[in-house]
């Protein structure tokens, strides 16, 4: 892994060095600010209705009402911004040439690959930290589990990686940014929507399909389980895509 | 120290060297020559390790391009055409990132970033944004990044594109300076600056090596018959037909520059210079100037290049003549002087 930590640092700059990850970062946090107010809100005045009714109280319960549909809208948002962040990392380079550079310095591909797909998953992390604070207000107001909100962050985080990954893969397809992004959104939509066509398959394709679809595995976790098949099916996909890149970069090199 | 071996490369169908072939020895620097289009690139990228080549093996200090190519890497400083940077970087900052790809240890980075700054005068932007650098600067961030790690062997492809005549002398100081340390392969379109820098010259053109040896004795290979420059007082007097019948005279030409200015074209075996002054005195004309011109660097490219496309069947007439001026010789003579000092 030759180069790893110089390409890593180098692009961590360039990602925070950009006006994009603002942009990015303020949009989202203040949607998710949104939706978490009106998630808790909500949750409240259902509360307050059901005061009188002891039966129904028992039913709320925070983690359904709260978390899922909170980091189930944040899955939204980030798929349409996720292809933002990731739209320069290869694309920029071959436009302005500098690939040149990181092709002819002692670093393997897998290094710049690995490295750029590093970078751009720490700042996802960094935007994810800045949902934390609602929950420490959660906290403060009453007793949520943190086992589920965990797990919800462990689902989110290798979803957001997963967008990662196929997006490093489409800006390696282009120097053009803005082709790199509708691809990479084109291509986790289709990810996404692909479980709407389950009811109209038949009984071995619905099961592919619903093994496919990106959202039914995030939906286990957000239920605060963590299922090894859910893990793996992330794990592969990144891969995947990393994979692919890597092919891409090797074939680009050879048509020089 | 650099070997290219039969290098061939497709782009598609279309080829873009052929069979290029070439050695470069330890502390050689060496201009790569051709007009644009020529393959000089594709050639500098196949012995960078940018791209592999599609038949033949290129290698530095013996190891292969292709098999050993991150060893190779480590010994190779590169300066791509158009000088790709990272903008949003300070300068400092580039060649910190730089000299870690490189593989300097990290506790020599601050010392071999200033080292390379220093020897690229530098220092004085360091600070600053490489995108709001000015093409020169950019140029010498370039050759700063090449120039980090000490590799043995230097490749700069068309180093000096770009700049103005001030920076361009600037930037050729500076390579010249690096001779000795770095085997050095220049590659340009641009035959005085070459002819100033390099002891050997390789010429390429549409992807196959044309010629390669010393500025000095291509002109001698290449030049077909000697020119002498002829300049007498008497304007009107018929010096070119009179000089016609002496011995050893193929041509004259009245030349455009100055009245009573001739071009005499002889047979290369000897110098006639002594029997023309003589004849022009017997013949009471006052001799103001007689001097040998020598084949510019120009008029060999552009032999070589219109020959070839004599065999490719393009009339060779297409191509712009020129003959040898009179600064061309001169500054083939100061080459030589250089090179032999």
């Amino acid at each position: 892994m030759k180069g790893f930590w110089a390409v890593y640092r180098k692009e961590l700059h360039s990602l925070f060095a950009s006006p994009i990850f603002y942009v990015v970062a303020f949009i989202f946090l203040v949607i998710s600010g949104y939706f978490f107010y009106s998630a808790v809100a909500y949750f409240n005045l259902v509360s307050f209705q059901a005061g009188r009714n002891p039966a129904v109280l028992q039913q709320l319960n925070l983690s359904n009402m709260v978390l899922r549909p909170f980091f189930m809208d944040l899955t939204i948002v980030f798929l349409l911004v996720s292809p933002l962040l990731t739209m320069r990392l290869y694309a920029e380079e071959r436009r302005s040439g500098t690939l040149e550079l990181l092709f002819t310095y002692p670093v393997t591909d897998r290094a710049t690959i690995l490295a750029k797909f590093s970078a751009v998953v720490t700042v996802f992390l960094v935007v994810l930290v800045g949902t934390l604070p609602g929950f420490f207000l959660l906290e403060y107001l009453t007793d949520p589990s943190w086992k589920v909100i965990l797990c919800c962050y462990l689902g989110f985080f290798l979803l957001g990686s997963a967008f990662m990954a196929a997006g490093l893969f489409t800006s390696s397809l282009t120097r053009n940014q803005i082709i790199a992004a509708v691809l990479s959104f084109g291509i986790l939509l289709m990810f996404w929507i692909i479980s709407w066509m389950q009811s109209l398959a038949g009984p071995s394709l619905a099961g592919l399909i619903q093994y496919l679809s990106i959202m039914e595995h995030f939906d286990t976790f957000s239920k605060g389980v963590i299922d090894s098949t859910d893990l793996l099916f992330y794990i592969l996909f990144i891969a995947f895509f990393l994979f692919l890149t890597q092919r891409q970069i090797e074939s680009y090199r050879w048509r020089g | 120290m650099i070997e290219a071996e039969n290098l061939t490369k497709f782009y598609g169908a279309l080829p873009a060297i052929k069979d290029v072939s070439f050695s470069v020895d330890r502390g050689e620097v060496v201009g790569f020559l051709g007009p644009n289009g020529a393959g000089k690139s594709t050639t500098i990228r196949i012995l960078t390790c940018y791209m592999p080549p599609s038949a033949g093996t290129a290698r530095i200090g013996g190891l292969d391009c292709f098999e050993n190519s991150l060893e190779v890497r480590r010994r190779i400083g590169y300066l791509p055409e158009n000088v790709p940077l990272y903008g949003e970087m300070t300068v400092r900052g580039f060649l910190s990132f730089a000299a870690r790809a490189k593989g300097v240890e990290s506790a020599q980075i601050p010392k071999e970033t200033e080292r390379v700054m220093d020897v690229c005068a530098l220092t004085s932007v360091s600070h600053r944004m490489v995108s709001h650098l000015s093409k020169g600067f950019r140029q010498r961030a370039g050759l700063a990044q090449a120039l980090l790690g000490n590799p043995p062997v230097l490749v700069l492809d068309e180093p000096s594109i770009g700049l103005d005549p001030k920076q361009i002398i600037e930037i050729r100081k500076l390579i010249q300076h690096l001779r000795g340390e770095h085997t050095i392969l220049l590659s340009s379109h641009i035959l005085p600056e070459v002819a100033q820098i390099c002891q050997r010259i390789l010429i390429i053109n549409k992807g196959r090596i044309m010629a390669t040896d010393t500025p000095a004795s291509l002109t001698n290979q290449l030049q077909k018959s000697s020119k002498i420059l002829v300049q007498v007082r008497n304007e009107d007097a018929p010096l070119g037909s009179l000089l016609k019948d002496l011995d050893g005279v193929q041509q004259v030409v009245p030349r455009d520059d100055g009245p009573g200015r001739f071009m005499v074209e002889t047979d290369r075996s000897r110098d006639l210079r002594p029997e023309i002054a003589r004849f022009i005195h017997e013949k009471n004309l006052e001799l103001l100037e007689l001097r040998m011109l020598d084949l510019s660097l120009e008029d060999i490219f552009m032999q070589l290049v219109t020959e070839e496309m004599d065999e490719s069947g393009v009339p060779s007439s297409s191509l712009p003549e020129s003959g040898p001026g009179e600064g061309d010789g001169k500054q083939d003579q100061n080459v030589q002087e250089e090179l032999a000092s």
